[in-house]
């Protein structure tokens, strides 16, 4: 059991289980799997699975087979991850997915925070370029600028110490006193609670600025300067 | 010493990736580095045309990886200069006949007899993309000073430092100086502003570069040519010499132009 433990990985995912093989016989493999489930039924039963072969090239029959055994055992294999064009082209031909979306951690992240308590914020040290989303169920400080495509959705305010070029809500959970402000306020969008502001002009010499809900509704921004 | 990898991205089309690849690999093989260059952009192969190669492509970088020719088969030596090669991308298959690994391999295999070896990216950043920045040592992102193209290297820079492919860095095309001074293009500033890496050299805008494209032979080949040195100082600073910019005001007044040409100024 410890030897064929050792040739498979197994890995919980978000919606199922990853395994993943290496480049050993197949046939030991298919085995190592099935006496594993086999020796955990309660574990797997019922389960989405995805396989990744590494480089294996496996032909319909193969993977038919794997799919048929896993399937009597109660578990759903979904996916076939390979670096083989052969094996992939398979795995589509079968109606598989070959490729299990792993979301870039650059690209969305979604900060949970078990205290939803005002002070509670996140301080972000680089700039965010094209791409990024930021959300935050807080306050948003960002060290660095907010490149144009990116975006930024917080409960709380957000502070920009940088240029602001790309769109930024505040107060996403309807807040209407959450604030924005920046050194270098140019978005492409603000929004604060459920009013939005399109275009503020970049300037030539940019001062710092903060944006907030008015006494009429209305969503302004106004320049800070040092009495 | 083992080739430089260099792979050249843009995330938009259009931009001029395949051109400035054609370019610098002129460049440098003129300048007796041994370069290979790969069309990773499968099933829209384009550097063959441009390299003028186009009709003594025999096998494709797919016949390579499926194990249908050696490597050297697929290699094609330039009608000019002995010291550039091309494997040229298939055009009748798709990004998914090749993955990151075999792109690794094929250049593990190049690395240790040539001085350069340069990755052709295709737009976007999907599969082909992620292939062809796998084996690079270096990447190099070009844009336009055009609001979008400038948007989208932004997005592949972001993802470059996510992957850690260590600092990206940037070649501007396309500038129009005449635009640029009547505030109707984003001047380098603008961009080096916002994308915020290491600047590797400014091409200006010559319609020369689309009519010796089409010739199959690429602008790099005329001493004369602003662009094309441009393109010979990128090659320049990828060997590690420092050459400075081009003064892209130079097309001042004739009085201006004596002057240069006098050495005086």
């Amino acid at each position: 059991m410890n030897e064929t433990q050792s040739l498979l990985q197994i890995k919980g995912l978000r919606d199922g289980l990853l395994i993943t093989m290496d480049d050993a016989s197949w046939e030991d493999q298919r085995a190592a799997l099935i006496t594993q489930v086999d020796g955990q039924p309660a574990f797997f039963q019922g389960a989405r699975l995805a396989l990744d072969v590494a480089s294996q090239v496996l032909h319909v029959n193969e993977l038919v087979e794997i799919r048929d055994q896993l399937s009597e055992r109660g578990i759903f294999l979904w996916a076939v991850i390979s670096e083989s064009p052969t094996t992939e082209k398979t795995a589509q031909l079968l109606g598989l997915a070959t490729r299990i979306s792993k979301p870039r951690p650059e690209e969305l992240r979604q900060y949970s925070v078990e205290d939803l308590g005002e002070e509670t914020s996140l301080f972000i040290n680089r700039t965010l370029r094209s791409g990024t989303r930021i959300e935050f169920a807080g306050h948003v400080v960002v060290l660095g600028d907010v490149n144009p495509g990116a975006e930024i959705v917080a409960e709380g305010n957000v502070i920009i110490w940088g240029r602001v070029r790309g769109m930024i809500h505040a107060g996403s959970k309807g807040n209407t006193n959450a604030v924005i402000c920046a050194l270098d306020l140019s978005p492409t969008q603000l929004r604060i609670a459920d009013q939005a502001s399109a275009v503020l002009k970049p300037r030539e010499t940019p001062q710092p600025e903060i944006a907030r809900i008015n006494e009429e509704g209305k969503l302004q921004a106004e320049f800070w300067s040092a009495r | 010493m083992p080739a430089q990898v260099i792979t050249i991205t843009s995330g938009k089309g259009g931009v001029g990736k395949t051109t400035a690849v054609a370019n610098i690999a002129v460049a440098l093989a003129s300048g007796k580095s041994k370069v290979v260059c790969i069309d990773g952009d499968i099933g829209l192969r384009n550097l063959d045309v441009i390299l003028g190669l186009e009709n003594r492509i025999v096998y494709d970088i797919v016949d390579v990886i499926e194990g249908r020719c050696r490597l050297k088969q697929a290699m094609i030596r330039d009608k000019k200069l002995p010291d550039l090669y091309l494997i040229p991308a298939a055009q009748t298959r798709d990004k998914s006949a090749v993955s990151a690994s075999d792109m690794t391999r094929l250049v593990r295999d190049l690395r240790a007899d040539y001085d350069f070896v340069l990755i052709d990216s295709p737009a976007g950043i999907e599969r082909g993309f992620r292939n062809a920045i796998a084996a690079a040592d270096r990447v190099l992102v070009i844009t336009n000073p055009e609001v979008s193209a400038v948007r989208d290297a932004d997005r592949v820079i972001g993802i470059l430092e996510s992957e850690e492919k260590g600092p990206a860095s940037l070649i501007l095309n396309r500038l129009n100086p005449a635009l640029v001074k009547s505030k109707d293009m984003l001047s380098p500033e603008d961009v080096l502003d916002l994308l915020a890496i290491e600047l590797i050299g400014i091409v200006p805008e010559d319609e020369n570069v689309i009519i010796a494209s089409n010739r199959g032979a690429p602008v790099a080949y005329d001493m004369k040519n602003r662009a094309g040195q441009a393109f010979r100082n990128i090659a320049k600073r990828l060997k590690g010499e420092n050459v400075p910019f081009l003064d892209l005001d130079a097309q001042g007044s004739l009085w201006e132009r004596i002057q240069r040409l006098a050495g005086r100024k």
